[in-house]
């Protein structure tokens, strides 16, 4: 019975199991929180039900035993006789994982481990106690339960609404009276498992008086029967006999109807015809057996032509025609359901790696063909680089939403999350999630979970106060922790938000004093504090900063999460809350570029963060600080920092960067203009290398470095803020008065520190 | 009526066809089983072959129990006649 489409089908299972144990989850953690509509629970029904029914085709006999006790109790809530309230949600929230952790084990061809088989002993109990059943039945524990699973599957379904008459067809071998079996005997047995509400003895086969022997069985019976028996308890009836005679049982016609709601009803699952018929009861694993052998048969026999099954059926009156037409129009349907699907297929990460970075290729391709044919000045050949650039780029753009998914999937997980913990640390949280449509990077989407689970994890353990002291503060006992995701100049931020204590500020800064993070005399502002949890080894420190790990430390969320050329930072209120600010690229894989020159070495600024360029007014000399319009700002010459040989060009020009809210300047040579540029990851030779997160290659062919604006910026941040007080008493001592800066103007300032780091770079 | 007398019954019955007799009296049928309802079906179309229908009276209880068991009584035409 195992088709080659077997595999895939179980491959579907799988997958569908997975997704129907989410819902499920969805649904209950709903009921948490209100009462359930009819809807839902008819869907977690159905979604057990499901997971139940296609377990069993498979002959998984641990998922089924449990899913249908699990089940059954959803059948009563559905009845209205049980309540589904948060308690029982509960119980089924560990249902699900039990049926997950069975999934699992049975994907990876393992028996659930001891721990996971005790603990769905001990659901079970649970369970049949909202049965009334106190003692756990034996059968139902998921041990391998060879018996009767299809008797499991329909005993709990429409079968006892059944109005019409089971039509039972009985013909015997001749042999059956001498074997000491009377057929009158079981139809008796029969007549007390229900009424007999119609019986036609059938003597047509009995031959002429001289050839007939009394001893042979000649009679056939057709009998309409109501009961409220299924049909195995039927084929039950007759098994001492089964041998001896053909026994066809067709369901009474209104279940009929029943049956064909139960075909055509979507359990969407690629299943074959004969394992549809059993699934509906229409047709018993015997008699499918039976007709799988016949067809054999004929497919052995002369003409060598398989019969379809559902012709077999039909003939041999296993099933009515109408069942099996219903059955096959579901397989239609099942076969048409794929083609819809197909419409969103799934396709290797990798192929869609490399179709972007060919498509990467592409892009630089065209830009430099269109330098060639600005340089070539031919009036046709600029209009179609032109139109070639702006298709490319629309390819481009189309090949990157490709990749692009809702982060909202990965914020759903976190209100099982929030759920759990809240209930281990005793507090009363609520999880609101917005911009849940707002779409990144997959790469980063999947990278991002497991900084986000410890930000989450750390509000609730560490922001989030106790109930009592929320009273005392005030603040409402339900505590909130926020996520937020939305795009912010070409940056995604997702926002980790709790309305918990906020950071001790005064603590952590007394600790880095203590470590010797900061000097004494330093007053760094909060933001800088804030940012000193996320240095390696401090957030273990005895609890100081409220953000003790787990797991994985501050650090590790950090170094995640700049691994993803982003930034994070926190901002809090003492008493008040706090605020994690993760701010991510949209993507990876290609960028806006600026590119700049210094010597004859070519740099891209991801556009992104570039905000305006300016000349350099010349006959500064070693200045750090650069007046623009009023704003003092940090400087780097590029042509030190990375010590490009060659003299300082006669005109230099400035690029402002602005990255999170702080604005530093670039001193370069040329500003060659837009770039768009994939980046190409450095090898590990230069992977801590610090300033430059990739390469690219030019039309030219020559290589570009991609500065990484975030390190940069905070390198120069850092080098200006050490040096701010001194910078501003040589300003002072220069005598040069705020009066004085003119736009673009170049201050001197002695900036000891920045030399120190350059020394630090490893690129030297 | 049974399996084990019902060799013999047959030729009892077919003899008695034979002879013209129209009447099968089912008062002394103490027990019956599905080779001896066989037989009743045998001397009903035997019967009808003849142009001789055979009436089947007298039912007995086992015989009548039977018949409602398997909806023969119109079959048979047992039911107007007389109960024992």
């Amino acid at each position: 019975m195992i088709s080659d489409g077997m595999e895939q089908a179980f491959a579907t299972f799988l997958a569908e199991s997975r997704e129907l144990l989410g819902q499920m989850e969805t649904m209950l953690l709903g009921i948490e929180r209100e009462a359930p509509d009819t809807e839902t629970i008819n869907a977690m029904f159905r979604a057990a039900h499901t997971i139940k029914g296609s377990a069993g085709m498979f002959g998984l006999d641990g998922i089924v035993a449990f899913t249908h006790v699990a089940e059954s109790v959803l059948d009563r809530v559905r009845a209205g006789s049980i309540t589904l309230d948060s308690e029982l949600a509960s119980v089924y929230l560990e249902c699900g994982d039990h049926i997950g952790k069975l999934v699992d084990a049975v994907a990876a061809d393992t028996e659930p481990d001891a721990s996971t088989q005790a603990a769905g002993a001990q659901l079970l109990v649970r369970l049949n106690v909202q049965l009334g059943e106190t003692a756990p039945s034996g059968a139902a524990l998921p041990e391998p339960a060879h018996e009767h699973k299809h008797a499991q599957q329909d005993d709990g379904m429409g079968l006892r609404v059944a109005s019409g008459c089971w039509r039972i067809s009985l013909r015997f071998k001749p042999s059956v009276l001498r074997d000491g079996m009377d057929p009158l005997a079981f139809i008796r047995y029969l007549a007390t498992q229900g009424k007999v509400e119609g019986m036609f003895v059938v003597a047509a086969a009995m031959p002429v008086p001289e050839d007939m022997d009394p001893e042979d069985c000649y009679l056939g019976f057709e009998i309409a029967f109501k009961t409220v028996i299924d049909k195995q308890a039927i084929e039950r009836a007759f098994e001492f006999v089964r041998d001896d005679c053909t026994l066809r049982i067709v369901p009474p016609n209104s279940l009929m109807n029943e049956y064909l709601r139960l075909i055509e009803e979507p359990p969407e699952k690629d299943i074959r015809l004969g394992e549809m018929l059993i699934q509906c009861g229409t047709l018993t694993q015997k008699e499918l057996d039976e007709a799988l052998r016949i067809q054999r048969q004929s497919a052995a026999s002369a003409d060598g032509k398989q019969r379809p099954i559902g012709e077999i059926l039909v003939d041999e009156k296993l099933v009515p025609p109408q069942v099996v037409e219903a059955a096959l129009a579901k397989q239609g349907a099942v076969k048409e359901n794929k083609a819809v699907e197909a419409r969103s297929i799934r396709v290797d990460a990798d192929k869609l790696d490399q179709l972007i970075d060919r498509i990467g290729e592409l892009t630089m391709a065209g830009a430099s063909t269109e330098l060639v044919a600005k340089k070539a000045g031919l009036p046709e050949l600029l209009e179609s680089a032109s139109v070639l650039a702006r298709l490319v780029e629309e390819v481009r753009d189309s090949a990157l939403t490709l990749r692009m998914v809702q982060i909202g999937a990965t914020f759903s997980r976190f209100h099982r999350v929030v759920r759990d913990v809240s209930k281990e640390l005793g507090k009363d949280i609520r999880l609101e999630i917005d911009g849940g449509e707002t779409e990144l990077d997959k790469t980063v989407v999947e990278k991002i979970g497991d900084p986000l689970m410890h930000l989450v994890r750390n509000s609730m353990d560490h922001g989030i106060e106790p109930a009592a002291v929320r009273i005392a503060a005030g603040k409402p006992t339900q505590a909130v922790v926020r996520l937020n995701a939305c795009h912010d100049s070409g940056s995604i931020l997702i926002e980790v938000t709790d309305d918990g204590g906020g950071l001790k500020r005064d603590r952590i800064l007394k600790k880095a004093i203590e470590r010797g993070l900061i000097t004494n005399d330093e007053t760094p502002s909060d933001e800088d504090i804030f940012q000193l949890v996320f240095a390696p080894g401090f957030s273990t420190a005895d609890q100081v900063t409220g953000l003790s790990g787990r797991g994985v430390g501050m650090d590790v969320v950090k170094r995640n999460i700049t691994a993803l050329r982003g930034s994070v930072a926190i901002d809090s209120v003492e008493g008040v809350g706090a605020t994690v600010r993760i701010r991510l690229p949209l993507t990876l894989a290609i960028i806006d570029g600026f590119l700049v020159r210094v010597g004859r070495s070519a740099f891209v600024i991801p556009l992104e963060w570039v905000e305006q360029c300016i000349e350099l007014t010349h006959g500064s000399g070693t200045e750090r600080y650069l007046n623009l319009r009023g704003e003092v700002l940090p400087y780097i010459h590029l042509r030190e920092l990375f010590e490009v040989e060659g003299e300082a060009e006669r005109r230099e020009s400035v690029v402002v960067v602005r990255y999170a809210g702080r604005k530093a300047e670039f001193v370069v040579d040329e500003l060659l203009g837009e770039f768009q540029t994939v980046i190409k990851p450095l090898c590990r030779l230069f992977a801590q290398l610090r300033g430059i997160g990739g390469s690219t290659i030019l039309g030219s062919g020559q290589v570009a470095l991609i500065l990484d604006v975030p390190a940069l910026v905070a390198q120069v941040q850092e080098a200006a803020d050490e040096t701010t007080s001194r910078a501003r008493a040589a300003k002072r001592q220069n005598g040069l008065g705020p009066a004085r800066r003119r736009e673009a103007n170049v201050e001197r300032a002695g900036h000891p520190a920045y030399q120190s780091n350059r020394g630090d770079q490893p690129c030297n | 009526m049974t399996i084990y007398t019902a060799a013999a019954i047959k030729t009892t019955l077919l003899a008695a066809l034979h002879s013209g007799d129209t009447t099968l009296d089912l008062a002394q049928v103490s027990e019956i089983d599905t080779a001896g309802l066989q037989l009743l079906f045998l001397a009903r179309r035997e019967g009808a072959a003849r142009g001789t229908p055979v009436r089947f009276v007298n039912p007995s209880r086992a015989v009548l129990e039977l018949f409602t068991l398997c909806h023969l009584t119109d079959a048979f035409g047992a039911a107007e006649e007389p109960k024992p």
